[in-house]
């Protein structure tokens, strides 16, 4: 029997169900780290934000931020978690030089928030994502292995360890197993992580930049045969951005699924997802699990979240983004075929930013979802990595509003904002490509024309007003496209009495 | 003053303050005292000359200046040395640790220098504070000022020897299961153990954390108390501390000092009072208790039924615990570094320095609580203690429904000869035997001088409830005027 590996995620619902399930770890944006006072800045010298707690130093205690408790809370009771009433930190022992105690201190079988779940909105569907637990723990310090081919520890000849990182509040959350999705699995993944990200960014506790690795991203995903148990699944890691969440997920059914139908097995594994690919390749085995030997951590008193704290803290929750988001369209009078694209785009609160800075929502979707969704796309970054910001946005539309641009020249300035030229001004400026509407330029420019086509303008004097166009494209020529074509039309019927 | 090394703490504190001698004389007094005596009783690996001649003269400053000075300004006092001390060699008596200079000071620390202590340097204990006897040091034994070929109690010997031999008027331990308070009964020193929660263990290097209490080693009751009060108390940095003011140990060890316990009931421990004790022990248990008894006190016998299981709960918690917090110990930050030799893996540098920078009982505990932590002996082992624990607690709480204190013998036997006990590892941890369950219930415990067992000293244990510290204070003290004081040995002259 031939098979030919599937090319579609269609063709592979055809005889196999994806079960998928998310981990996600986002880094909160607490002022200091979890057990310690060190700040939590990103992209500091290495190891200047360290002291004895968050570099292990023997003797040395860690004592929990109230704050990053705080904000795993409300993130629980955003996801409809249950709270715990008390639940303990627990140690997972492992060695690894960026892991400064060689346990790292996070929750076991205690989590602080337990049992919830999060709606998204897929192709017009609604798919509840169950949440397992959400819990918090410790980041650990970043390692550099130098000398290897790969990157990673095998092979490298040196590794250095930034424990800036180490010990900054991390939040894990974990879905409960999704299953019966079909071929919207991808997009469900994505679907999940980007209202994840939106939630936890109305909260206001993470600034959940996936390409800064404050929100990481493992996917699970197995297939089985439809009426057969769930099948072995893989950990996909390294998926570090809301595109590469669903390829990651399409990947895997692909790949999975031409093992299966050459007869094959999955292995149970950790997998490295490649952004340059989109394909998965194997790391280590889990079929020997580390035994992380977690018991609770004896230097922590465990935690009891007062009932009415926490009352309190779900009665102060923001609008959740989806409700919020429902309020915009309305205010933006846009369809809700055309809100999905803004969302599926990741132009919500760039769009919701751009009005705030005083452009018509209608300018502001034109810009976000034509001009650059389209550079982000071919450059396959996020739109709001695109490299203009909401407040460029809206100034260049101030400009074509005041007439200084047209709609063609405020490409052009666009263009030079992404290439990171500066402001809209500021490339207008640099590009010299402000529309030409000094009178006096303008008027020679069409004198110019008129004396050089004499023919064409005696026949717009005899009132054949149609073949004042020849006049216009000159002139329009003369001045490099930067004067308005509506303004150089009635300066030429000015000029030629047929206004 | 004649000899300043032979005065308590008390006295020289009030001495230093009123001017009648300098905090340099006493510090140099006891610098000399180390000089002349530390080579036969080792009980320091680092001797501060420098910083404490330093610390002292700034006392001496402060008081020229018409400064209040605390009640132990200018008192010199030695450090166990598994206590973070800034910018002095801190090793726990490891090789893993040999040259680290942390870079930071623990609390208690911070607390004696606040006070104007002088810290003349750090003492000498079984590695990582695992042992009974001191001899599990990487860096030679330290000898019982009673009898140099005797052990002189563990972990904290070194602390305890150095205070038994006037080479500190006051010291700090820690006590993990007996650490503090075993050491005290086989040198004829006072050794407390505060309420767990109630002194910092911030910039203690941990052993079991849940368990791990710092405290003070004097050769009287109230010099302990006014340690206590310095280092005890609140700290912020440290996660299980007691957010309460310390107990009025002070003013317990002074009205103990009176002599008077009417009304005060004594609970003798049924269970510890069997054939536990070596003879002459249980004796001098016996009459100390007698002792009190005639200063008004009441004896009740109650039951701890669980006490027995005290031993083999502790050996599983602890080793578990600490076979966590040693796993830093991996040669990547500091420390210790075996075989980097550009070709061996991160993993065999780790194995290699750790196979060569701990001793034989450190390894034992982390292989014994690498396995009780393991998946599938959780429960059976690690879990199964910390039940055990809670019906410890459980007896004491039962106990303190009926009496004020416990007392018990400190340890089962006096000070055994060097190597008596190394080659059984179970004949070692019965000296701890009824020192540890105060430790599993967090109460505070004190051991003080109940008289001599052929030739060496013998220790009464009075155990209270959790943050009634100052009530063992008040026996402890009152203990001293009914038992004769212990005098060691001088170690004068060539008795080597």
């Amino acid at each position: 029997m031939t098979t030919t590996a599937p090319s579609t995620v269609e063709e592979v619902i055809t005889r196999y169900e994806p079960v998928i399930g998310l981990e996600t770890h986002v880094e909160l944006g607490t002022r200091t780290k979890m057990f310690c006072g060190c700040p939590t800045e990103f992209g500091a010298e290495p190891n200047t934000q360290v002291c004895p707690v968050c570099l292990g130093l023997p003797g040395s205690l860690p004592v929990a931020n109230k704050a990053a408790i705080e904000a795993t809370i409300r993130i629980g009771l955003a996801l409809n978690c249950s709270i715990a009433t008390w639940c303990r930190f627990a140690r997972k022992n492992y060695f690894y030089p960026d892991m400064p105690k060689d346990y790292q201190i996070s929750q076991y079988d205690e989590p602080l928030c337990v049992d919830g779940y999060l709606d998204v909105e897929v192709e017009g569907q609604t798919v509840r994502v169950g949440i397992e637990r959400v819990h918090l723990e410790e980041d650990t310090g970043k390692t550099l292995h130098i000398g290897g081919a790969t990157g990673r520890i095998h092979g490298a000849t040196e590794s250095l360890v930034d424990y800036n990182r180490a010990g900054i509040p991390l939040v894990e959350i974990v879905t409960k197993p999704v299953a019966g999705t079909g071929a919207l699995a991808p997009a469900v993944a994505r679907a999940y992580v980007t209202e994840l990200r939106d939630i936890i960014r109305s909260l206001g506790v993470s600034d959940v930049r996936m390409e800064q690795g404050s929100l990481r991203c493992d996917v699970n995903t197995s297939l089985n045969r439809p009426g057969e148990e769930w099948g072995t699944r893989t950990e996909t890691k390294n998926v570090n951005s809301l595109r590469s969440v669903e390829r990651a997920v399409r990947s895997e059914m692909l790949r999975q699924a031409a093992v299966l139908d050459a007869g094959g097995k999955i292995t149970q594994e950790t997998r490295h997802f490649h952004e340059d690919t989109g394909e998965t390749t194997s790391g280590r085995s889990k079929e020997t699990a580390t035994d992380y030997r977690y018991f609770p951590d004896p230097d922590l008193v465990p935690l009891a979240p007062d009932p009415a704290w926490v009352e309190e803290l779900k009665a102060a929750l923001p609008e959740p983004p989806r409700v919020h988001r429902e309020r915009l369209r309305e205010q933006w009078g846009v369809s809700e075929h055309d809100m999905q694209s803004i969302i599926n785009a990741g132009a919500v609160e760039l769009i919701e930013a751009t009005v705030a800075e005083g452009a018509s929502p209608d300018a502001a979707r034109k810009w976000w979802l034509g001009e650059l969704a389209r550079r982000a796309n071919e450059t396959g970054v996020e739109l709001a990595e695109v490299g203009a910001t909401p407040a460029h946005v809206a100034e260049l539309q101030r400009l074509v509003d005041e007439g200084k641009l047209t709609d063609k020249l405020a490409r052009t300035v666009l263009e030079g904002v992404v290439a990171g030229e500066g402001s809209p001004s500021e490339v207008v400026a640099a590009r010299g490509l402000e529309v030409v509407s000094d009178t006096g330029a303008l008027t020679a420019a069409v004198d110019e024309a008129i004396a050089a086509n004499p023919d064409v303008a005696q026949k717009v004097r005899d009132g054949k007003v149609a073949a004042a166009g020849a006049l216009v494209g000159a002139v329009m020529k003369a001045t490099k496209g930067q004067a308005d074509a509506k303004t150089v039309r009635e300066l030429i019927l000015s000029r030629l009495g047929a206004a | 003053m004649t000899d300043v090394t032979r005065a308590t703490a008390a006295e020289l504190g009030r001495l230093i303050g009123s001017g009648e001698v300098s905090a340099e004389e006493v510090t140099r007094a006891h610098l000399d005292r180390i000089a002349e005596v530390d080579d036969r009783v080792h009980a320091f690996l680092h001797v501060d000359a420098e910083g404490a001649i330093a610390a002292a003269r700034a006392v001496d400053a402060a008081r020229a200046r018409g400064e209040q000075l605390g009640p132990l300004a200018g008192v010199p006092i030695a450090i166990k040395d598994v206590i973070a001390t800034k910018g002095v060699p801190t090793t726990c008596a490891s090789k893993i640790l040999e040259g680290w200079r942390p870079p930071y000071d623990a609390t208690i620390m911070e607390r004696i220098h606040a006070a104007g202590m002088v810290m003349l340097g750090k003492t000498n204990m079984d590695e990582f504070a695992m042992g009974s006897s001191t001899e599990y040091s990487a860096y030679g034994v330290t000898r019982n000022p009673w009898d140099l070929d005797r052990i002189p109690g563990g972990s904290g010997g070194g602390s305890a020897a150095a205070v038994a031999a006037y080479e500190a008027p006051l010291a700090i331990g820690t006590d993990t299961g007996g650490s503090i308070r075993q050491p005290g009964a086989v040198t004829g020193t006072v050794g407390s153990k505060p309420t767990y929660g109630g002194t910092s263990r911030y910039g203690l290097v941990a052993f079991s954390s849940s368990l791990d209490t710092p405290g003070p080693v004097s050769r009287n009751v109230l010099d302990a108390a006014l340690l206590h009060e310095v280092i005890g108390g609140h700290d912020p940095r440290d996660s299980t501390s007691i957010p309460a003011p310390v107990p009025p140990v002070v003013e317990a060890a002074r009205r103990g000092a009176t002599g008077d316990l009417t009304g005060v009931r004594l609970g003798l421990v049924r269970e510890f009072t069997g054939e536990g004790a070596e003879p002459g022990v249980a004796a001098a248990v016996r009459d100390a208790i007698d002792a009190l008894v005639k200063l008004g006190a009441e004896v009740v016998e109650v039951s701890c039924p669980h006490f027995e299981y005290a031993l083999p709960a502790y050996y599983l918690i602890a080793p578990s615990e600490a076979s966590s917090n040693l796993a830093r110990f991996d040669s990547v930050r500091y420390g210790l570094r075996v075989g980097d030799d550009g070709q061996r893996s991160l993993e065999e540098v780790m194995s290699l320095t750790r196979e060569a920078g701990f001793g034989p009982e450190v390894k034992r505990r982390i292989i014994l609580g690498t396995y009780a932590l393991s998946a599938g002996y959780y429960d059976a082992y690690y879990g199964q203690a910390q039940k055990v624990r809670t019906l410890i607690t459980n007896d004491f709480k039962a106990a303190f429904e009926q009496v004020d204190v416990l007392v018990a013998p400190t340890t089962p036997f006096v000070a055994f000869p060097f190597g008596a006990r190394t080659s059984d590892p179970y004949q070692m941890y019965l000296a701890d035997l009824y020192t540890i369950p105060s430790n599993l219930y967090g109460g505070p415990a004190i051991s003080v001088p109940a008289g001599l067992s052929g030739g060496m000293p013998v220790g009464l244990q009075i155990m209270a409830p959790t943050m009634a510290d100052d009530r063992m204070y008040r026996v402890a003290a009152a203990c001293e005027t009914a038992i004769p004081t212990l005098t060691p040995p001088t170690l004068s002259g060539s008795n080597a």
